[in-house]
């Protein structure tokens, strides 16, 4: 990947996350936090990894995604919407009555959700089953998924995480947006998931973990999760709850729901320019 | 054809000759293959027949991805675990998401026999006819069930199929004609409708032969689809015979009783007594046995019948 394309892409990120803040911000709350802090991953995936027709969002053999950590929606509409999946007008009816635009992802409302979350521990499985398909019909498409750190409290993540390895889906390819924190306080004081690397390994997982926003290695590990042959990949991304706009992030696990008023809006938008 | 054979026997046969025309259907089981009799399908289709370990939860979000991706999914265990264990994802990954999965619950009620309370599903009716869009049917014998097989393969949508296992006598001939969403009436009577599912079937056509030695003639009808319940079937013979009795293996609260009164207190008010499970829980024993206990016979719905006729106006 080229200086050029990483700065594109950080531009990118810059983007979506002031298309997040305005949909969340014109509503006044919501869940600002695990939103902001998926913004790398889910660039680099729609902008320069999946096999997608935005035009064609459910074309035969193309990659599909599956937000497990489903309240994290309003990230992956902006990236839907910019993506011209739909008009990014749009993005001002999120929650808003008869929207296409739920807090948590719904297949059955948004082009280009691949698979309804939101139920936690569930979209993983989905991700599994998607994966388990496309190697019965052999399309050679990549099955891509991201659970939440506090997600992995969930049981059902861990028998996702067997069947996955026992089949080996090395066409799964998933992250985990580890920022530390969940709705009552941070994962470590709640129920720590640590060490979530060597969790994964046990489960017979091939497993990354790096900095979750930095467009670069996040990419390179995509690159090396495609050479595995037996295995299903874990690339747990180190991330920041809130990431991009300082008073957000100082608000810790605040972030997680919270109010936006008209002039936060504003002063985050400044902040992300 | 199907005398003598067990449910499950026919079941996996009949899953064989489906996924043999159809490349959709796939059969999942989570350690109970053995007992379900699908097992054998994995010889013949290693990839589309497969288990996924004692985790039920993850089967039916597996299964979602599954659809999303086409396929037909079969996913299949003992009815509590079908239904009360994953009610969640039941109702989010798979209902709530419009997937086109086939829930198969075996060993309902009282049959699961000597694995006793636990494996007991008294309320998996219940559970599951809370959740919008969800088809709920329970077979009553080898031949209905292989008449359903594949008009449940064609309906679009989600579908929970309640399976005795064993061996069961044969209520039906092949000449039976069968609607997936419409009750039959299996004998025509004037002075009491009796409605009946599952294993409970067979007590209410003997009960009626039963009442026919007093003079009574009782209508049995077979609502073998729980939901959508045939409204028009169950209200036309409670207009004609001005009383009923109910007869399920499960909970009276949330099950057929439930669902005739919901449709007989707008279309047709008229006595009803429900024979069923008392809201208890299960416990250790032979189906026999248990059917005594829990007055579950056909001379306990011949009593019922006699005394919701003298209630009626």
């Amino acid at each position: 990947m080229d200086r050029n394309e990483i700065l594109h892409l950080e531009d990118k990120c810059r983007h979506i996350r002031r298309l997040i803040i305005d949909e969340i911000g014109k509503l006044g709350v919501g869940h600002v936090g695990g939103s902001l802090s998926t913004v790398e991953g889910l660039v680099v995936l729609y902008y320069k990894v999946m096999n997608i027709d935005p035009k064609n969002p459910k074309m035969q053999g193309r990659d599909r995604f599956v937000l497990s950590k489903g309240h994290a929606g309003p990230a992956l509409y902006a990236v839907l919407a910019d993506k011209g999946y739909f008009d990014v007008s749009e993005l001002d009816t999120l929650n808003k009555p008869e929207t296409n635009l739920p807090s948590h992802c719904d297949m059955l409302k948004t082009p280009g959700i691949d698979m309804t979350a939101g139920s936690l521990g569930q979209g993983i499985s989905c991700a599994v089953g998607m994966a388990k398909a496309s190697k019965i019909k052999k399309d050679n498409a990549y099955i891509y998924s991201m659970v939440g750190d506090g997600e992995c409290q969930e049981g059902q993540v861990w028998e996702a995480a067997m069947l996955a390895a026992h089949n080996k889906l090395n066409n799964l390819i998933a992250f985990t947006d580890n920022n530390r924190m969940q709705i009552d306080g941070p994962t470590g004081e709640i129920l720590g998931v640590d060490p979530i690397e060597d969790k994964w390994k046990a489960f017979g997982w091939n497993v990354f973990s790096i900095d979750g926003h930095s467009i670069e290695a996040i990419y390179s590990a995509i690159i090396e999760a495609k050479k595995s042959t037996d295995k299903p990949t874990m690339i747990v991304l180190n991330t920041i709850k809130g990431k991009g706009v300082s008073f957000i992030e100082a608000m810790g696990a605040a972030n997680h729901s919270m109010p936006v008023s008209e002039e936060q809006r504003i002063k985050a938008l400044e902040e992300l320019k | 054809m199907y005398e003598n054979m067990e449910m499950r026997q026919v079941f996996g046969n009949l899953l064989e000759e489906l996924m043999e025309k159809d490349e959709r259907i796939v059969v999942i089981d989570a350690d109970l293959a053995k007992a379900n009799g699908t097992m054998n399908l994995r010889k013949k289709f290693p990839e589309r027949a497969f288990d996924v370990g004692v985790a039920e939860q993850n089967m039916a979000s597996v299964a979602a991805g599954m659809a999303a991706y086409d396929f037909v999914p079969f996913i299949c265990t003992f009815t509590p675990f079908a239904t009360r264990r994953i009610c969640d994802q039941v109702a989010i990954s798979i209902t709530y998401a419009k997937r086109n999965v086939k829930i198969v619950g075996t060993d309902p009620g009282i049959s699961a026999e000597l694995n006793g309370g636990t494996h007991m599903s008294m309320e998996d009716i219940g559970v599951l006819r809370s959740i919008p869009n969800m088809v709920i049917f329970e077979p009553v014998d080898a031949v209905q069930l292989a008449k359903a097989l594949p008009q449940i393969v064609d309906y679009e949508g989600v579908v929970y199929i309640r399976m005795f296992r064993k061996s069961f006598p044969l209520v039906f001939d092949m000449d039976y004609k069968f609607d997936l969403f419409k009750a039959d009436v299996l004998r025509e009577g004037k002075d009491v409708t009796l409605y009946a599912t599952g294993i409970m079937v067979k007590e209410a056509l003997e009960a009626a032969d039963e009442l026919s030695k007093e003079g009574i003639t009782a209508e049995v009808i077979n609502v073998h689809t729980i939901k959508p319940i045939d409204k028009e079937t169950v209200a036309a013979s409670a207009r004609k015979t001005g009383a009923a009795v109910s007869c399920e293996n499960h909970n009276v609260i949330g099950g057929l009783y439930s669902a005739v009164a919901e449709v007989l207190i707008n279309e047709c008010p008229i006595p009803v007594k429900a024979i069923g499970v008392q809201d208890h829980f299960g416990e250790v024993a032979k189906i026999d046995y248990l059917r005594k206990k829990y007055k579950m016979t056909s001379q306990d719905i011949v009593e019922a019948a006699k005394e919701v006729i003298k209630k009626k106006r």
